[in-house]
């Protein structure tokens, strides 16, 4: 094996979720997010799990690290609930 | 329902809060510390090391029964530029003798352990709860709640990390800032020890910790290397302020600086097995909350925002263990929860927390001189081509070469205003 370049899909690949399928932790209104202009959580989200289609931002919470980045950085308010993963769902660190 | 009650409940089984749980649990205290990973340390992500003495003060000799890394004998500082680096090693064997200055760590072994160390000596402990309320009555805390579940103690130690909601929902204080705090990205590489023992020049049982700047796209940050037994962790910290106010992804950020050549030097033939990510208190003295306690509660480690960051040190989790202790004894030693928060307050001082807090207090000023994390590493590399390149040409004068270098990345205005304010603040 060698050391690569990584995309956040293959380094999240690594980890293990336990995914909470249908109830995500972290809630995002769109609508607030598109008045946005800075949107840092584009940038910020060590996952990258913010996203830009078509000038909406989309979420995708099941490969979150659990930080709280996005959180601090929104001021717009687009980040509507932020709570951690119900017990014993979300990331597991093994290694870190 | 008195049964169920206990002494103290304990949220959080991170370093701070295994560190009061212990203490309380040894003296006789019923103690319940709650964890909301399936394991201690299981969401956990730090650099990391750990400065010993914390581990000392908590009980003599515990360190030799942890499960610690490699004893760090080499302390190095690098600055990159986009395709060279210069590093300053620093290496003092005195660091691993007696009891040695401090160790690398794996979050994940070492909580498990610390937890598993409050359960030996009496306390109570569950994984797998997220606590999401608490419990007040008469403008007291009284215990928490986990879903439908109420849980009641006489203390609740708030130990729930950098991000504490638990503060929050006590209205201590509010939600983190994205100025006071970092984001840190870190990749566990594996390698066998033989290999990361060579690269870094030291045996099996010994390790390097290294600190980077001029990784971080300008943005104010570093990044950090620390051998483990048969893997490096590597990872970059950025203030999510500044990184939230340019375009590049930071994930993308810490991949170029994985893949610096004098990076990949050391990491070369090795295989990412894990990539995590966490926030850290980044203020210094400044960052600590301000109310730290009320009627019933008290508030630990990085949920207080004990932190240090000289640029070569970089401390949390002794501050965590330290602060869980101070947290501990003020229990024990109060008559009443009224007096407990007082007498936190006196503990963090008699055990020297704020004292070491207060001593680096402006640091966080100078790390946030814009030209130290681009500028400044990139005219340390710079300097170091005029002095070792020979192609045989008429060199320059050498005092003409070195200000030229100089010239070409700050006027002589920046350096002074830079030098007076890191002087300043030291």
């Amino acid at each position: 094996m060698s050391i690569k370049r990584l995309s956040p899909e293959e380094a999240l690949a690594l980890d293990k979720f336990s995914v909470d399928e249908g109830t995500p932790h972290i809630l995002i209104d769109k609508a607030i997010c598109t008045t946005c202009t800075a949107k840092p959580c584009l940038v910020v989200c060590p996952a990258r799990l913010y996203r830009l289609n078509d000038g909406q931002v989309s979420f995708e919470f099941a490969g979150c690290l659990e930080c709280g980045t996005c959180r601090t950085v929104c001021q717009a308010k687009g980040i509507t609930s932020w709570t951690y993963p119900r017990a014993s769902f979300g990331v597991s660190f093994r290694t870190s | 329902m008195s049964d169920d009650k206990f002494d103290v409940i304990v949220v959080g089984a991170g370093p701070a809060g295994s560190a009061c749980a212990y203490s309380l649990a040894k003296e006789g205290k019923s103690v319940l510390l709650l964890e909301r990973g399936n394991t201690a340390g299981s969401k956990n992500v730090s650099g990391g090391r750990l400065y010993t003495y914390a581990l000392e003060l908590l009980e003599p000799g515990m360190y030799q029964r942890a499960p610690l890394q490699r004893k760090i004998v080499r302390e190095q500082v690098m600055l990159l530029n986009k395709a060279s680096a210069t590093t300053i090693d620093y290496f003092n064997p005195a660091y691993g003798e007696n009891v040695p200055n401090s160790y690398s760590v794996v979050r994940a072994e070492l909580d498990e352990w610390f937890a598993g160390e409050v359960e030996a000596a009496g306390g109570m402990v569950a994984c797998g709860v997220l606590v999401d309320g608490l419990i007040e009555e008469n403008g007291k805390i009284v215990g928490i709640k986990s879903g439908e579940e109420e849980m009641r103690a006489d203390v609740v130690v708030a130990a729930d990390g950098v991000n504490s909601f638990m503060g929050q929902k006590a209205g201590l204080f509010p939600d983190v800032q994205a100025h006071a705090v970092g984001v840190g990205v870190k990749e566990t590489i594996e390698l066998p020890d033989s290999v990361i023992s060579q690269r870094f020049g030291v045996s099996d049982d010994a390790g390097a910790a290294r600190v980077a700047i001029g990784c971080t796209e300008g943005i104010s940050g570093g990044a950090f290397l620390y051998t483990n037994k048969g893997s490096i962790s590597l990872g970059i910290v950025f203030n999510p302020e500044q990184a939230g106010r340019q375009k590049r992804p930071i994930q993308e950020i810490f991949q170029d600086f994985k893949m610096h050549p004098a990076i990949q030097a050391l990491i070369a033939g090795g295989t990412t097995i894990e990539y995590g990510a966490h926030l850290v208190p980044e203020m210094g003295y400044h960052g600590i909350q301000k109310r730290l306690y009320r009627d019933g509660m008290l508030v630990v480690g990085d949920a207080a925002q004990f932190g240090i960051n000289t640029g070569t040190i970089i401390r949390g989790m002794d501050l965590a263990i330290v602060s869980g202790l101070a947290a501990a004894r003020a229990i024990l030693k109060s008559k009443s929860t009224a007096e407990t928060g007082p007498l936190y307050m006196k503990q963090l001082e008699e055990l020297l927390i704020l004292a070491n807090e207060r001593a680096y207090k402006n640091f966080h000023n100078i790390l946030q001189l814009p030209r130290i994390f681009g500028t400044y590493p990139n005219l340390a590399n710079e300097v170091m081509q005029f002095l070792f390149t020979v192609d045989g040409k008429t060199p320059k004068p050498m005092f003409k070469g070195l200000l030229d270098v100089v010239k070409n990345h700050a006027s002589f205005g920046q350096l002074a205003a830079d030098g007076w304010k890191a002087y300043r603040n030291v």
